[in-house]
């Protein structure tokens, strides 16, 4: 769990090595308790969601015995896995300090492109959605890095965009595509290995994939520099265009794959899905881990994230007594609860 | 949200080919009387005083929570839980009429005013971005109000409060005289007052404004609960015209027809500037040309996707000015 965020232009994090840190004075005891303290908020922050996830699981797993059954971990991991696939692109935006606000309406075209194709067969059904919705990723990387627009604003006429060209191929919403029963794309969505389902597997591979890209590639470690200062980066001669772009193509393309794996395990193309679901995945990002200002975060925060956004719902579902509605006062707390504290522990990291 | 400072060379030429300043002083006025002269020719039964009045009733709400959120936007903020907070006064309407209009109205906006303390004290106290700051409400804001209405959607039957939706005075509804009388006052507020000067500073430069010695946190509050205030308004005027409190889905997506109207309307969305008559016209005209494709049986999907493309429009023409 090496996530540390390099941010190689903001703040360049201590060597371990020399004690000596914060413009080259001799390393006093005081001086090295801060810094063990910084280290700690550091931990804190990158992690932090992860002691909350096993807090909240162990403790529920005590108090509701249905929670821990086999059967609900599944269907709380599949159901956590669309969301997953969405945020893990949203993830690498925000950290280029922009925003994607299309993923909801993406996510929804993604899925009736994918049931609509099915009927030519498993290829076209995953091809179409890549290609439409990695399509209008691109555009929004265009306009952000080369028009030099807002990505808010961009992704905000995006979200209308792609829900009207939803309604337009479902004739205004009326009709739903259904993939046909014994398609292997529907396969995609309901097999499983071990009683995992392909969902589960995609995510996990796609996350795995998507921390190697951002640690261990020269453009993971330009997505961070982007995002930490977009000039800087620009004077050290990084293609800060050329790596937004790819980014929220990435995004796009992620959010259609999740569409279509949805559509894939419901066997159609549902026409209201996704929204809101941009601001699910915010939410996610941000208790993960991830500063919206860009520049620091880390994947796996965004997969406690999401984690604990579902398991909270699910919680409130066995409660059963508990009016559904509070699930989103509970998330909306927790949203506060965790940005607050990581405002309290980023503080002397980075100051904005 | 940083925006690519360093615009790119290819731009440039464009920019000097045009004539920038004209159209984004203009530019939405300018749409505004084309959708206009546009209906006025092609399209049957558009121009008539009742259709006309339709539409201004039904961008009034949209007007009024725009507003809070031109001076949000102006902050350099965004607020992201107007749509939630209109669902919230909405669900205590019902709750409070028992002990008569007043004191439902007065907790209604109560409500918008603390959502927006809350929302201001996160972003200026304690120092978080505005998305994630009013995101949190966004989010358990419709759920607290689904909570307090147990989910139900409920018939209002208080004769004052429906006249509020659906009364008029001296023909003119009493829903659009509201939104009207508020963007006055919100223009007042925002060239003639001092308050509203301190606004635009903030938004142009935080850390300027603080240097000298204006008091920020406090605008920054001030300015989150006026557009709480306004948001829970808006809530109370549309579910009288609705006859009825929806929690569930009011509001939704208001967040960001307001934050179009605001957008379109010229004012750049990394603050130091309000136009409040440009909100405004932002708001008719997504309002005008959504009703102008309907009547040309055109369905929603282009709706969609044409103010898709007029966000894309006024964002680039505006883009020039936004590099300070």
């Amino acid at each position: 769990m090496n996530e540390t965020s390099p941010a190689p232009v903001a703040s360049a994090p201590a060597p371990r090595k020399t004690p000596a840190t914060g413009g080259g004075k001799p390393a006093t005891k005081a001086a090295t308790r801060s810094l063990t303290g910084r280290r700690i908020a550091e931990l804190l922050q990158r992690q932090g969601v992860l002691v909350v996830l096993l807090t909240v699981v162990i403790v529920a797993s005590f108090i509701y015995p249905s929670f821990h059954t086999l059967d609900n971990a599944r269907g709380v991991t599949v159901q956590a896995s669309f969301l997953a696939v969405v945020a893990l692109g949203m993830t690498m935006v925000i950290i280029t300090g922009g925003i994607d606000l299309s993923v909801g309406s993406v996510f929804a075209l993604g899925g009736v492109l994918a049931a609509w194709a099915s009927q030519w067969g498993f290829l076209p059904a995953l091809l179409t959605p890549l290609v439409v919705c990695g399509a209008i990723g691109l555009l929004n990387g265009f306009l952000v890095a080369r028009a030099g627009m807002a990505p808010f604003i961009v992704t905000l006429a995006t979200l209308l965009g792609a829900r009207g060209l939803l309604l337009a191929i479902t004739d205004e919403g009326a009709t739903t595509y259904l993939v046909p029963k014994d398609s292997a794309f529907a396969e995609l969505g309901q097999g499983s290995v071990w009683g995992f389902g392909y969902p589960i597997l995609v995510a996990l591979a796609l996350f795995g994939a998507g921390g190697l890209l951002l640690q261990r590639t020269s453009f993971g470690q330009t997505i961070f520099a982007v995002g930490g200062s977009s000039d800087a980066a620009t004077l050290m001669g990084l293609p800060v265009a050329r790596t937004k772009m790819l980014v929220y193509t990435l995004s796009g393309l992620l959010a259609g794959l999740a569409g279509a794996l949805n559509a894939a395990r419901l066997s159609s193309g549902v026409t209201i899905l996704g929204v809101g679901m941009e601001l699910d995945a915010i939410s996610a990002v941000v208790i993960g881990g991830t500063l919206l200002i860009g520049g620091a975060g880390s994947i796996s925060g965004t997969l406690w994230g999401v984690l604990l956004l579902q398991v909270i719902q699910n919680l409130i579902n066995q409660i059963g007594t508990l009016n559904s509605s509070y699930q989103s006062v509970v998330s909306g707390g927790f949203l506060i609860v965790v940005v607050v504290a990581q405002r309290y522990l980023a503080r002397g990291r980075r100051t904005t | 949200m940083t925006q690519a400072a360093v615009s790119t060379p290819a731009a440039r030429p464009l920019a000097r080919l045009r004539d920038p300043a004209w159209y984004q002083e203009y530019g939405v006025y300018l749409a505004v009387a084309v959708v206009l002269l546009f209906n006025a020719l092609f399209t049957e039964h558009f121009m008539t005083v009742d259709n006309l009045r339709t539409q201004l009733v039904q961008v009034a709400p949209i007007v009024i929570v725009a507003l809070g959120m031109a001076l949000v936007i102006g902050t350099e903020g965004v607020d992201l839980s107007v749509g939630s907070t209109m669902a919230l006064a909405a669900a205590l309407l019902p709750l409070y009429l028992g002990y008569g209009l007043v004191p439902a109205l007065v907790m209604a906006l109560l409500a918008g005013a603390l959502v927006g303390a809350v929302n201001g004290t996160l972003v200026s106290l304690v120092g978080l971005q505005p998305i994630v700051a009013t995101l949190a409400l966004f989010v358990g804001g419709r759920g607290l109000a689904l909570v307090m209405a147990d989910s139900q959607l409920k018939q209002i039957v208080n004769p004052d409060l429906l006249s509020l939706g659906t009364g008029s005075f001296l023909g003119i509804p009493l829903v659009v005289l509201i939104a009207g009388v508020l963007a006055g006052a919100v223009a007042f507020l925002v060239t003639r007052t001092t308050f509203g000067r301190q606004v635009v500073a903030i938004g142009g430069n935080r850390s300027a404004a603080a240097l000298a010695g204006l008091p920020v946190r406090r605008v920054l509050i001030g300015v989150y609960m006026l557009c709480g205030v306004l948001a829970a308004l808006a809530g109370i005027l549309a579910t009288a015209r609705l006859t009825a409190s929806d929690p569930s889905s009011l509001g939704t997506l208001m967040e960001l027809s307001a934050i179009t109207a605001v957008v379109v309307g010229g004012t750049p969305l990394n603050g130091g500037s309000i136009r409040v008559l440009g909100t405004v016209a932002g708001a008719l005209l997504m309002q005008l040309l959504r009703a102008t494709l309907i009547k040309h049986d055109l369905p929603d999907s282009t709706a969609q996707i044409a103010q898709a493309a007029i966000i894309i429009a006024a964002v680039y023409v505006a883009r020039e000015r936004r590099s300070r």
